[in-house]
């Protein structure tokens, strides 16, 4: 019992390790960094027999002389580096603005009206939902270039924000007050309206915050759909322009990637039991 | 029923035509059909046509993406990866459920494994090239370990006592590289899914196995892990899915030509992309498309509510 308590202690810090290479080696100053990632910068250099004598790196856990220079440079002197935060600022809010503008009351209509299209509707979102992105690549470029989006931001927004995981996620919140409820509301006299922003929105709030949470850590992560529909990379987010920065620059990466994850961080630390709550409602029932 | 008649019996006295369910859907509905209904639908008549002229010509768009040899490639490569995933996350995440279910602590170690979801893919890729180099920290590390085993030990394991210098990116391991990622990025929602289910159990249930005489190990063979079929069905389902954004880390890391283990489906349809391969795309899209539609439609219960 101890043991394993043990293993399991160890295996979580070591999850979560990479965190801390990113943090120690985001305050250690360019000398020092480079001495120790020398060999691996230098490692396309040597020949499979010249690398046998070579030593590898090693990791310092605590910098010999803790600084803030790279944070300095990269928001002072990197003016690049604000353009692309504000990006991903940008198309993260958006994107989850407009989720809850569209989602909130789609969800709503599928689990509380009764409509005969329903059934068909929810299986077609479910589908939907399920599609990866390499499969719709295409026909949302087709729909895009249709209107005339590519290149600008919208045109990983509104796709984003019509995906049908959030529907679903909202959906499972909804679907669980008591019909009873409602019932009551209408015989007071309540609209369908009313009765959306009055009991459903309040009830169904965690479902709705587990979407945020949910929504936030995927829209502040977007790779394939800038990469597939953004060609000027003064539109990139942060998340594309991250991995460009590179080694060489081993400070600033490391920085930068710091400032990164400090939002998804606060994030996960802020809406950690709407995330749980979300991952288990996003199962599906089987 | 009830309720059709009672919505029925109030468009009666009130003039309003459209129902209420209408003005909550139709927005999303609207922005479904635009952005993905439609285009889709274009999507697969021009995998029946060719991409200039759009003339109709049938298979051969099929054709040529089945007798494309990367296609194939690409197809063994995501097969594989999700069939050697996907036992090993789900186990893994089973046995850790279990385990952190036994622990006190369990509230405050959960959030550390599930915080990988949190990192962003662009920030790993930086620790893989730091990791995985010839030169990284992983080979540092297989060094120590290995300068300090006894002779006899390292003699019997067939070291020959140099130190390791393996490039894992260039190699066929840079598929087990990728395992491991995939497993430490989703091991944390895998254990909250596995101890949601385990939750769910009664407790009555498993008190009166244990009453009856069942021991830790029997109550959690016969109790316990019949009772977690539909949660592992579900993880099954978002494990998969979540399988296909390893892209992410592979893209960032190996570009978009990766060493031969890890080319994936993700990769091919990205290339097709870049070079505008539409018709290529097209019936490749139709193709994947079809097939997750047979998978989803073929696993009971998946479209339950």
């Amino acid at each position: 019992m101890f043991l394993s308590g043990c293993c399991l202690t160890a295996l979580a810090l070591l999850f979560c390790s990479p965190v801390l290479i990113l943090l120690s080696g985001s305050l250690t100053g360019r000398y020092e960094l480079r001495q120790m990632l020398k060999p691996v910068l230098e490692d396309d250099l040597y020949s499979a027999d010249e690398v046998m004598g070579q030593d590898t790196a090693l990791w310092k856990t605590v910098p010999q002389y803790p600084t803030g220079e790279h944070y300095q440079k990269l928001l002072f002197f990197t003016p690049q580096f604000f353009t692309v935060f504000w990006n991903s600022v940008k198309l993260t809010v958006l994107i989850i603005g407009g989720q809850l503008l569209i989602a909130v009351p789609a969800a709503w209509a599928l689990a509380v009206c009764r409509f005969r299209l329903r059934r068909a509707l929810f299986i077609l979102y479910v589908i939907l939902m399920l599609m990866p992105f390499q499969v719709t690549m295409l026909s949302q470029y087709l729909a895009l270039n249709r209107l005339s989006l590519i290149n600008t931001h919208w045109a990983v927004i509104f796709p984003a924000v019509f995906s049908t995981f959030p529907v679903f996620l909202i959906y499972r919140g909804f679907a669980s007050l008591p019909e009873e409820l409602l019932e009551a509301a209408r015989v007071d006299g309540a609209g369908e309206f009313r009765i959306f922003w009055h009991v459903g929105l309040p009830l169904g709030m965690p479902g709705i915050l587990s979407a945020v949470v949910l929504g936030f850590l995927e829209s502040w992560n977007l790779i394939e759909q800038p990469l597939a529909f953004l060609e000027n990379k003064q539109l990139w987010p942060l998340s594309l322009y991250l991995p460009e920065i590179g080694l060489g620059q081993a400070g600033t990466a490391f920085a930068a990637s710091v400032i990164t994850l400090i939002p998804s961080g606060l994030v996960f630390w802020l809406g950690q039991d709407y995330l749980e709550q979300g991952i288990i409602s996003s199962a599906l029932k089987g | 029923m009830r309720e059709k008649q009672r919505k029925k019996g109030r468009s009666v006295k009130k003039p309003v035509s459209l129902p209420a369910w209408t003005g909550f859907m139709v927005p999303s509905l609207l922005g479904v059909t635009v952005f993905v209904l439609f285009p889709f639908a274009d999507v697969v008549c021009r995998s029946f046509s060719s991409a200039l002229g759009g003339r109709f010509t049938g298979l051969s768009n099929f054709q040529t993406v089945l007798c494309n040899q990367a296609f194939w490639l690409a197809v063994k490569n995501t097969v594989c990866f999700t069939a050697v995933c996907l036992p090993i996350l789900i186990g893994t995440g089973l046995l850790i459920a279990v385990g952190l279910g036994r622990m006190k602590y369990a509230r405050l170690l959960k959030p550390l494994f599930l915080f990988p979801m949190a990192m962003p893919a662009a920030t790993v890729v930086l620790i893989w090239h730091l990791v995985f180099a010839r030169l990284g920290l992983l080979n540092g590390l297989a060094d120590g370990l290995f300068a300090r085993l006894p002779a006899v030990v390292s003699e019997a394991l067939g070291l020959k006592g140099g130190p390791v210098r393996i490039a894992y990116m260039d190699t066929t391991l840079s598929f087990w590289v990728l395992v491991c990622s995939y497993v430490w990025k989703n091991l944390g929602y895998t254990i909250v899914l596995w101890m949601a289910g385990i939750a769910g159990i009664p407790a009555s249930v498993t008190e009166a196995a244990r009453i009856d005489g069942a021991g830790e190990r029997q109550v959690f063979r016969y109790v316990i892990l019949p009772n977690l079929k539909s949660s592992l069905y579900t993880i099954t389902v978002l494990s998969l899915l979540n399988s296909f954004k390893v892209f992410r880390e592979a893209y960032l890391v190996a570009g978009a030509y990766p060493q031969e283990n890890i080319y994936l489906l993700q990769h091919l349809f990205n290339n097709w992309f870049v070079n505008m391969e539409l018709d290529k795309m097209a019936a490749g899209a139709v193709l994947a498309a079809a097939a997750l539609l047979v998978l989803i439609l073929g696993l009971p219960g998946l479209l339950e509510e």
